[in-house]
């Protein structure tokens, strides 16, 4: 590999970013553009007896008012389906406004079409409707005694019960100690800066074109085709800079179909940008949930059995469940376990991915409870959580594809200066403010699309090279990073290669969500660039013409765009003399990579790394404030290390938030989210960011994809939360179970 | 956002003219609160008459060590100001410590006054509430009300005030300088602020088209060493869950002067009348604190979600008191509290 690989390359996108140049998908000036507004449901729960758009259809500068009387029906019934798979990805199994029937707060009910955006708001809040209210539940606890074991969650996808492990009961029975504990989470939302918007263009011969800020565009094409009754060939979706997702972009929601059915209905482009608000009710959340832990060990702290049960809400429609177990299942050797969904029905959108999904609730139970039991038994965090490593995956006997865990304990430990902590917790002041250090383990599975995922490289005759994947820049850093594999896997300075994304009109990648991202469009980059390398200089090597003529392929290297041989530098030629001189004006290629799934190979394949924190605690005032953080993380090959550094340090901020501010607070009464903005629902802001540290431990990866990569998006947040509140303890004695830890708990 | 006119005016005398001469009119400065109002349709003004070329922006010493601020002054600039650092930094911690620095320097002395309540449910016009649309009823009762008011509350409402500043300046004795149709007016702050009672939609005691035009804190040379204390989330560009501002003259280790107001806690910025009567003459000892704190806190009422709000009341004034006298005894000296 070239050293371009993991250098801490700028963004390719940086200048085009902060100067403006970079358009997103609500910035397009279209001619004759028409703007679209929502009118959500008031109420959770009942009927549409009447609705009166009269108002409304003759307020200034309107075009169309819709509602369920005169929308035209979808082709389909829409079905969940996570957007990894490359398949339709809906996010729920319900599309609004085909009836009179209201499921949740905040369900379109009508779309406002007018010529400016605050006339068509304006009209929107003239819509007057009625409605015949019905009983509603929108918290876990109303419907708890009415949840249910699914057969299966998250779209089909994933066994509604773990497979058990040895005897967990006799397991729990028989250890010579156990633990039982509980933990809730408020629900989160994702809150991306860029709101949810689409702009639809019909032309013609009846083709649409979609600008959508989404994860993945063909996600967006194949979705919307099923619901329009259109063949995937009609529609086309540009998705070039999208301002951030964490999930709330990730499946496709009904809002970019409506787009598109006003659009065709008033004749002229339509573009419809979620409120904030609005994005609050309109692209699922993290649901609120509680998991239960028990822990059975010996006085050593073994592991003898572990168990894990969750309960949260869902929709009416979905069995959804983010996957909370799957990490915990597998991060300690514990040979008995035991692991549950159960869900129950409420009135909410069906909740989705948000960042980190699954892990980020999980192993904060498993690691909080973790450090519950080393302080039981006084043993040291890190040498409980060593004495339970998982040599191999404890469920399936098989190696590991890489860890690097061990390292990660080891590295963290150093960097911030664990050795000699004092165990006992709330003795150290400084002042008012009482200080502890906690410590959690990250783990997060290594996903993959099931489809095949292209990439195509095409090079020009003056030996430069586009290279193409339909790709979005949702702020991770792939344009750049994908620019580095490109020009790494043909032996080009990096500014002889532009990588294009954001358009179906190329070869097809699957969206970019589990932090699969990388590994799904790196591997067809690295595939289509090497191939084309390969044929360039099987080419030289058969030119009669080439200084190269004659050589064996496999002595010849490339450097700079120039091929030579391995041993005698000195002979070769460029890409472009070749191609000039045989008056090639282009090669192409296209790499096909088939993704790697578990149950196809002999290795388990998983993301681990530690976690480490340091907080103040003014108990005296409630206040809890982060000082240190410390994230050590095996993720495989590094890509671009300041991209990547990036990645997990956003992740990191992100259990900063879930630990300390994030929750979207129901209110019962309205079955509305009481906090639907920016100003309520607190997010950090700088003074809230710690001194933080990260670093990579690189360990080769010959599985999960040819390059090595087990991606960087989620495993910076996943054990953040758990380390904090561990510190919390270290610091005041005091277990707080739940997220967020706020004011009132530390009083 | 609703159809709105807006015209911009140059005297005191066009902008109290032409809000008057249209009920539906309201004066507009920096906007920071009524913009976001009238696009969520809280706010309901036709007209709105902006007043920022108004000459209000002065932020002038007055003989005896006083202050007189503009109404149209900004947050930021009126933080900054020299006299008002030196004479009453009480008054620039309340403003540093409010919102962020993009809308300090948008947001006008006047505005800040006049602003709304940050109350959930009067924000979400689908929400009963008695102050947004009166008989309506008050969804915060029983709601999400983690951020709502223990003091000064009704049946009809709980409803926080947000300010930061106006409780420095109710801690001061400050006085509102209003000019209207009825001509010029002076208004102690602690009474331009109405608790809600039966009338919730009623916040302040001026009527439509008296605009206000100044500020005026009057002397109070133990005001130089005054502070404000501010609990919440998050470090920066949150509303209080609770506030105190101080002001405290001690003799001999005898509290002979003391002005106390708080904020987040109250449905108006809260003059904290009894913890003063309690303090004034008491030792300034963190018992007395104590005893002040419970004595204003005795009477507080809490709905559910915000009942921490009562000891976490008591506990920012005490914090408040011994910080602004340097009370050391809140940790011993091998660094443990007593």
């Amino acid at each position: 590999m070239s050293p371009v690989l993991g250098a801490a390359l700028d963004r390719v996108d940086g200048r085009a970013k902060v100067t403006g140049a970079a358009r997103y998908s609500g910035e397009l000036n279209l001619p004759n553009l028409a703007h679209a507004v929502l009118v959500g449901a008031r109420v959770p729960s009942g009927r549409i007896i009447g609705i009166d758009c009269r108002q409304a259809s003759v307020a200034d500068g309107v075009h169309t008012v819709l509602t369920h009387l005169d929308l035209p029906r979808v082709a389909a019934q829409p079905k969940l389906f996570p957007s990894l798979a490359g398949l339709t990805a809906h996010g729920q199994s319900f599309f609004p406004m085909q009836d009179d029937v209201v499921h949740y707060a905040g369900q379109p009910i009508a779309v406002v079409v007018a010529d400016t955006v605050e006339r068509a708001e304006y009209a929107g809040s003239l819509v007057q409707v009625n409605y015949a209210e019905t009983p509603s539940a929108t918290l876990l606890d109303q419907v708890r005694d009415q949840a249910y074991e699914p057969q299966r969650i998250f779209g089909g996808l994933v066994p509604g019960r773990n497979p058990d492990r040895g005897d967990p009961e006799s397991g729990l029975r028989d250890a010579e100690l156990t633990l039982d504990l509980t933990y809730r989470f408020a629900a989160n939302h994702q809150n991306p800066l860029e709101m949810s918007t689409t702009t639809a263009v019909w032309d013609d011969l009846d083709r649409l074109t979609l600008y959508d800020s989404t994860q993945g565009p063909t996600a967006t094409q194949l979705s919307v085709a099923e619901l329009l009754g259109l063949p995937p060939t009609r529609i086309r979706v540009v998705s070039h800079f999208v301002g951030g997702s964490f999930g709330a972009k990730a499946l496709i929601w009904p809002h970019v179909t409506l787009t598109a059915l006003a659009a065709r209905q008033v004749g002229r482009p339509v573009r419809l940008t979620l409120s904030r608000d609005q994005m609050f009710h309109s692209c699922g959340h993290r649901e609120e949930q509680e998991q239960r832990i028990r822990l059975g060990a010996d006085r050593n702290g073994r592991l003898a059995a572990l168990t894990h049960d969750k309960i949260s809400l869902t929709s009416h429609f979905d069995d959804w469940a983010e996957t909370s177990l799957e990490s915990p299942a597998i991060t300690y050797a514990a040979p008995n376990y035991a692991g549950g969904y159960r869900l129950a029905r409420g009135n909410t959108i069906t909740p989705t991915f948000t960042r980190g999904p699954g892990e980020a609730t999980g192993m904060f139970a498993l690691e909080s409870a973790m450090d519950e039991l080393a302080h039981t038994i006084g043993i040291d965090p890190v040498e409980l959580r060593l004495r339970n490593h998982a040599d191999v995956d404890p469920d399936t006997g098989k190696p590991w594809s890489s860890k690097g865990l061990r390292e990660c304990y080891q590295r963290g430990a150093e960097l911030f200066g664990w050795a000699g902590r004092d165990p006992a917790p709330g003795t150290r002041w400084e002042g008012r403010w009482q200080i502890g250090t906690g410590m959690a383990t990250a783990a997060y599975p290594v996903a993959a699309p099931i489809s095949p995922q292209r990439a195509r490289a095409r090079m020009y005759i003056d030996g430069s090279v586009v290279v193409e994947a339909g790709i979005s820049e949702f702020g991770t850093g792939a344009l750049t990073a994908m620019t580095q594999v490109a020009a790494d896997g043909l032996g080009l300075p990096v500014d002889r290669v532009r990588f294009v994304g954001g358009t179906t009109d190329l070869p097809n990648v699957a969206a970019a969500v589990g932090s699969a991202g990388s590994g799904a469009t790196s591997s067809p980059v690295h595939l289509a660039c090497t191939q084309l390398r390969d044929q360039l200089v099987r080419q030289a090597v058969a030119d009669q013409h080439s200084p190269l003529h004659g050589a064996d392929p496999a002595a010849v290297v490339v450097r700079d765009g120039r091929m030579c041989l391995r041993d005698r530098p000195e002979v070769g030629e460029t890409y472009a003399e070749l191609l000039g001189r045989n008056h090639i004006p282009d090669v192409e290629t296209v790499g096909t990579w088939m993704p790697v799934l578990a149950p196809m190979t002999d290795y388990a394949m998983h993301t681990f790394g530690a976690q480490f924190a340091e907080v103040a605690v003014d108990a005296d005032l409630g206040l809890v404030r982060v000082r240190r953080l410390v994230g050590v993380f095996a993720p495989g090959r590094i890509l671009n290390r300041k991209t990547a550094h990036s990645q997990l340090m956003g992740g990191m901020l992100w259990g900063l938030s879930q630990a300390l501010l994030e929750a979207t607070r129901m209110d019962p009464n309205t079955g509305r989210w009481a906090n639907a903005s920016l100003a309520d629902y607190l997010v950090p802001v700088n003074a809230d960011v710690p001194e933080i540290t990260i670093d990579t431990i690189e360990v080769p990866d010959p599985v999960v994809n040819p390059l090595g990569v087990k991606g960087v998006g989620e495993i910076g947040i996943v054990g953040t939360s758990a380390a904090i509140a561990n510190a919390v303890h270290h610091a005041t004695g005091r277990r707080i179970r739940h997220l967020p830890i706020t004011v009132e708990d530390l009083l | 956002m609703r159809p709105v006119s807006y015209s911009r005016v140059a005297d005191v005398a066009t902008a109290i003219g032409t809000v008057t001469a249209d009920p539906g009119s309201t004066f507009l400065a920096g906007g920071t609160n009524e913009v976001d109002l009238q696009r969520i349709h809280v706010a309901r003004s036709r007209r709105l008459v902006d007043i920022n070329d108004l000459p209000l922006r002065q932020i002038e010493e007055l003989p005896g060590g006083g202050v007189r601020i503009g109404a149209v002054a900004r947050m930021s600039d009126v933080a900054q100001a020299l006299p008002v650092r030196r004479r009453f930094p009480v008054i620039s911690q309340a403003l540093l410590l409010g919102a962020s620095p993009q809308l300090r320097n948008m947001a006008s002395i006047g505005g800040n006054m006049m602003q709304r309540t940050r109350c959930g449910y009067f924000r979400d016009v689908a929400a009963a509430c008695n102050k947004r649309e009166p008989g309506t009823g008050c969804s915060a009762l029983t709601g999400v009300n983690r951020g709502h008011a223990v003091l000064g509350t009704s049946e009809h409402c709980i409803a926080t005030h947000p300010a930061d500043l106006a409780v420095a300046l109710v801690a001061l004795d400050a006085v509102v300088l209003t000019q209207g149709p009825a001509g010029h007016r002076q208004i102690l702050a602690d009474d331009f602020f109405l608790l809600p009672g039966d009338t919730p939609d009623r916040e302040h005691a001026i009527s439509h088209g008296e605009l206000v035009v100044a500020v005026e804190v009057p002397p109070l040379p133990m005001a130089s060493t005054s502070i404000y204390l501010k609990v919440r989330d998050r470090e920066s560009y949150e509303f209080a869950l609770a506030s105190a501002a101080v002001a405290v003259a001690i003799d001999a280790g005898v509290v002979t002067d003391v002005r106390l107001a708080l904020g987040g806690l109250a449905t108006k910025p809260w003059r904290a009348r009894q913890a003063e009567s309690v303090l004034v003459g008491a030792p300034a000892t963190i018992e007395s604190f104590r005893a002040a704190a419970d004595a204003e806190l005795a009477g507080a009422v809490p709905h559910g979600m915000n009942a921490y709000k009562i000891e976490l009341g008591r506990r920012t004034i005490v914090r408040a008191l011994s910080t602004v006298t340097g009370d050391a005894r809140m940790v011993s000296d091998d660094g443990n509290p007593p």
